[in-house]
């Protein structure tokens, strides 16, 4: 037995020792590990940045444009969520510029998207002043349809002292979820999320430019006939509730869904072994609606069809009886 | 694995790894946030091989597809050590220092050439050279495993051939090196934790162990028999010969789930006593003399499971159970205090701290730790150890801890159902993405995706029998016969037939199942069953359009389908691992 000759098992594969990097931001110096980026260094001094289009789990796509602060020497006003710190550099994050950039792009995406159900938007716009109305009432919302026939640069103004609106109908085709672009402000994140931040299934992309542009799926089918697998990972990374659960949407329709009477309860899914975590969204003693929590290492908020939706045979145990078993292990 | 019933690695592993082979898995649509961990290692950079009867959209993301004919994973294991053996690349220093059996071992693949490994597996020798070498060099690799190498008549055998191909190389007890089988339901790992395997009590601690059992007959007050019990298929063996009287299956449905359904519900009906405990009257509750209502452990109760990395995690009780329905521990304690054992208030962190002075691996984990932690992979030894990513490091330990990990001397064994004129098409059976099981939990939603039970057939054998997609045809086993639909699906190579057992209750595909068992884990033979496929006569075939009720008859045969002529194994029962 040669043991003296084994070598040790081969490292952990660790990146090289990260080195921390110098900055100011708002006059306070700060130290970050290398690779970090300006909204890092930001949450490190506890300075509280918008954003809409970010997402840790997703890679920054410098969309919504919220997010931006001064950065010296830079003629641009630069995205916070994406911009690598450097050695040095001095941050602003709420000068004069920095404020009425972002008032302006709050103004711009509240008066043609219809932002009700994105929490954050309201205290931002009241943090920055904006005032979406300014901009005159949003204009009626396009036929069904219309805005996925658009081709580049046929863009047809809104009727005056209007404010040109993404608006049009819910689309319902499915019975899992429903997409209503009338709420989209075109972070991008859903198509991460479908694409390789994630579920790497394709299913969606942007089509289109300028205003015209929108979500779709190939062709603009309908989702039955697309790549969908209907994870609803797009659903659990929307920040406007354009995506949303067609259940969520029914019971708002109705009048039914009751955010403030939701409890939440972390468990593990029934189905397959991996272990993924389900947040438990519970209204009245239903479930109403499954997530995962971001942080989560096995999921990072991600899940399947079966964990996402598969929920529903607790609460119908009558139809289930008969249909077989609860399954053997 | 060596002593302990779990994976080796972490997700975190995968996702770091250099190659991940998956064999029998088709992880994207079975296990589909495990495969988000491996397409992040894709986008670093890493190799995939996918070893599969079907070119699963698994294989879509593979470097390479290895097409195995069903039931030939021990030709291929050994092909493939034979070449890494003959091209230099078995780590001898690995092999020398924490293996035995290696002399063995060599005389064991010797006759595994690459010819006859193509000839055996119908994998071409090149792709097996390709994986061989791509395997061996591997800086590190994770090969992970399903049902697909589980669930024959050989399951335990073919787990331990590619338990060999690590102990060659050198992939095992390394972070991001190792051996992952991914689990098919969400708390097996947790069942074997717990002890309900015929040979083990909590946390894998050998019941023949007199110092083991004398531990658990201190804290339990009672005598524990010093042998081995039986496992699911020798119940149903023990049902056969009238030993076994008296069931009580808690959730758990057999008269679906099982192989050889006809088989199954004579020998359930034959019981003097049937209890079952489920949440949901299950088929197998309606042959019961005593049916208990019970809670949805998930999210109904408070308890823990155990995941495919050995991670135990807590389920909680988010919504109350409907009216009658019990917790699971509940109806036990209720159950020990009616026999004239009072155990007090029933409690699932009370059992659980019970269970945690008796498991050292679980001795760690309290409740208190599980919740701060998102949960804690065994071995956890006590309140200060977080617990281990991955296990065997100690093999590569100088001077090594512990036993040297053996060689497994295991031959390949072709499936018991054998194909001939007869039964001519290999029949497989799996998950879809959206569906699980026996679709009791799954059939309670609605998905665009589902499409019912279909038999889907290549193309080319679809073209030889003259059947056509969405046409009802009727598929015979040498056990039983159902009526299908077909779907031409090209991702299986001519000769191979595809079946899930999702829509029971429409298409009984356990009756053309085998029953044939493997005799250390009980798991029945589900992934090869031969089968032929008949054009249903004209009549036949719009009469069968409008029906509704099941399909699926059992004997007596027709003319064309012979009595069984291939020798079966003794009847035996299974279980799904």
């Amino acid at each position: 037995m040669a043991t003296s000759t084994v070598p040790a098992p081969p490292p952990v594969p660790v990146a090289p020792p990260a080195r921390r990097v110098g900055l100011s931001v708002d006059g306070q110096a700060v130290k970050v590990p290398e690779g970090s980026t300006i909204l890092d260094a930001c949450s490190a001094l506890g300075i509280d940045t918008p954003t809409l289009c970010f997402l840790p789990t997703l890679t920054p796509v410098n969309v919504c444009r919220v997010c931006v602060v001064e950065l010296e020497g830079s003629r641009a006003l630069v995205p916070a969520c994406s911009r690598k710190v450097e050695e040095g550099m001095v941050v602003r994050t709420d000068s004069r510029r920095v404020r009425l950039s972002r008032k302006m792009v709050l103004e711009l995406l509240g008066s043609s998207v219809d932002m009700s159900l994105s929490p954050e938007f309201a205290s931002y716009a009241a943090r920055y002043g904006a005032d979406p109305g300014r901009h005159g009432p949003m204009a009626p919302p396009a036929p069904a349809g219309e805005r996925d026939r658009a081709h580049a640069g046929h863009h047809r103004p809104s009727p005056p002292g209007t404010a040109a609106t993404v608006g049009q109908p819910v689309k319902v085709d499915n019975d899992l979820y429903v997409r209503d672009y009338a709420r989209c402000i075109l972070c991008y994140k859903c198509v991460e999320a479908c694409g390789v931040d994630a579920q790497n299934t394709f299913a969606i992309a942007v089509a289109g430019r300028g205003f015209e542009a929108r979500i779709a799926t190939e062709f603009d089918v309908a989702l039955p006939g697309s790549a969908c697998v209907y994870c609803g990972n797009c659903i659990g990374v929307c920040p406007t509730g354009a995506l949303m659960f067609k259940s969520e949407h029914d019971m708002r329709e109705r009048g039914e869904w009751h955010e403030e009477r939701h409890s939440t309860t972390d468990t593990i899914c029934p189905y397959c072994g991996v272990g993924c975590t389900l947040t438990l969204h519970v209204q009245d003693g239903d479930i109403v609606k499954v997530t995962s929590p971001l942080e989560g290492d096995v999921t990072s908020g991600h899940l399947c069809i079966k964990g996402r939706f598969g929920w529903q045979f607790v609460q119908n145990r009558a139809e289930g009886e008969g249909r077989g078993a609860r399954d053997p292990d | 694995m060596f002593g302990a019933g779990g994976g080796t690695t972490s997700y975190k592993e995968v996702e770091d790894t250099d190659l991940i082979i998956l064999w029998g898995s088709n992880a994207r649509e079975t296990h589909p946030i495990f495969f988000h961990h491996v397409l992040k290692a894709l986008h670093r950079g890493a190799r995939l091989y996918v070893v599969d009867p079907r070119r699963t959209s698994s294989a879509q993301w593979a470097d390479a597809w290895l097409g195995i004919d069903v039931g030939s994973d021990i030709a291929l294991a050994h092909t493939l050590a034979r070449e890494i053996v003959h091209a230099g690349l078995a780590n001898r220093r690995f092999v020398d220092h924490a293996t035995t059996g290696f002399d063995d071992y060599l005389g064991l693949i010797e006759p595994w050439t690459l010819e006859r490994g193509e000839a055996e597996t119908g994998v071409p020798a090149d792709l097996i050279k390709e994986l061989a070498h791509a395997y061996a060099r591997a800086d590190r690799a994770v090969l992970c495993w399903t049902l697909g190498i589980t669930e024959h008549h050989n399951g335990t055998d073919n787990v331990l051939a590619l338990i060999n191909l690590a102990l060659l190389t050198g992939h095992v007890g390394r972070y991001g090196s190792g051996l992952s089988p991914l689990r098919g339901q969400n708390n097996v790992q947790g069942g074997g934790d717990m002890g309900a395997i015929p040979n083990k009590l909590p946390g894998f601690q050998e019941i023949t162990d007199p110092a083991v059992r004398a531990k658990f007959e201190t804290a339990w007050g009672v005598t524990i028999p010093p042998e081995h019990g039986w496992h699911l298929s020798e119940m149903f063996e023990a049902m056969e010969r009238g030993e076994l009287t008296t069931a009580y299956c808690i959730g758990e449905n057999p008269a679906q789930s099982e192989a050889d359904t006809i088989r199954t519900e004579r020998l359930l009906q034959g019981l003097d006593l049937l209890v079952v405990q489920d949440i949901f009257l299950t088929r197998t509750g309606r042959l019961a003399d005593v049916v208990l209502p019970a809670t949805a452990a998930w999210c109904e109760a408070e308890g823990t499971v155990t995941s495919s990395e050995r991670r135990v995690q807590r389920v909680r009780k988010a919504v109350d159970p409907p009216p009658g329905a019990r917790d699971d521990i509940e109806i036990i304690y209720e159950l020990a205090r009616r026999l004239g054992h009072d155990w007090g208030e029933p409690s699932a962190e009370a059992a659980w701290d019970e269970l945690r002075s008796l498991s050292p691996m679980h001795a760690g984990m309290s409740y208190a730790r599980l919740e701060a932690m998102g949960g804690i992979p065994w071995p956890c030894w006590s309140e200060d150890h977080p617990g281990e990513l991955y296990l065997h490091s100690r093999l590569w330990e100088d001077p090594r801890r512990g036993r040297p990990a053996p060689f497994s001397m295991v031959e390949h064994e072709p499936p018991v159902d054998v194909l001939d004129e007869r039964f001519p098409i290999r029949l497989t059976t799996g998950r879809r993405l959206d569906s699980y099981n026996t679709g009791v939990q799954t059939g309670g939603y609605s998905s665009p995706m589902r499409r019912g039970e279909t038999i889907d057939l290549a193309p080319e054998d679809a073209l030889r029998y003259g059947v056509g997609p969405g046409e009802r045809v009727l598929v015979s086993s040498r056990r039983g016969q159902v009526e299908v639909p077909v779907r031409v699906d090209p991702s299986l190579r001519p000769g191979l037939a595809f079946m899930t057992l999702h829509f029971q209750d429409d298409v009984r595909t356990n009756f053309l199942t085998i029953d044939a068992t493997d005799p250390k884990a009980g798991t029945a033979e589900f992934k090869a069953t031969a089968i032929r496929v008949d054009k249903l006569p004209a009549p036949a075939r719009a009469e069968a359009a409008g029906e509704k009720e099941p399909h699926g008859t059992a004997p007596p045969r027709p003319a064309s389908v012979p009595e069984p002529a291939a020798a079966v194994a003794p009847g035996r029962g299974g279980s799904w691992t």
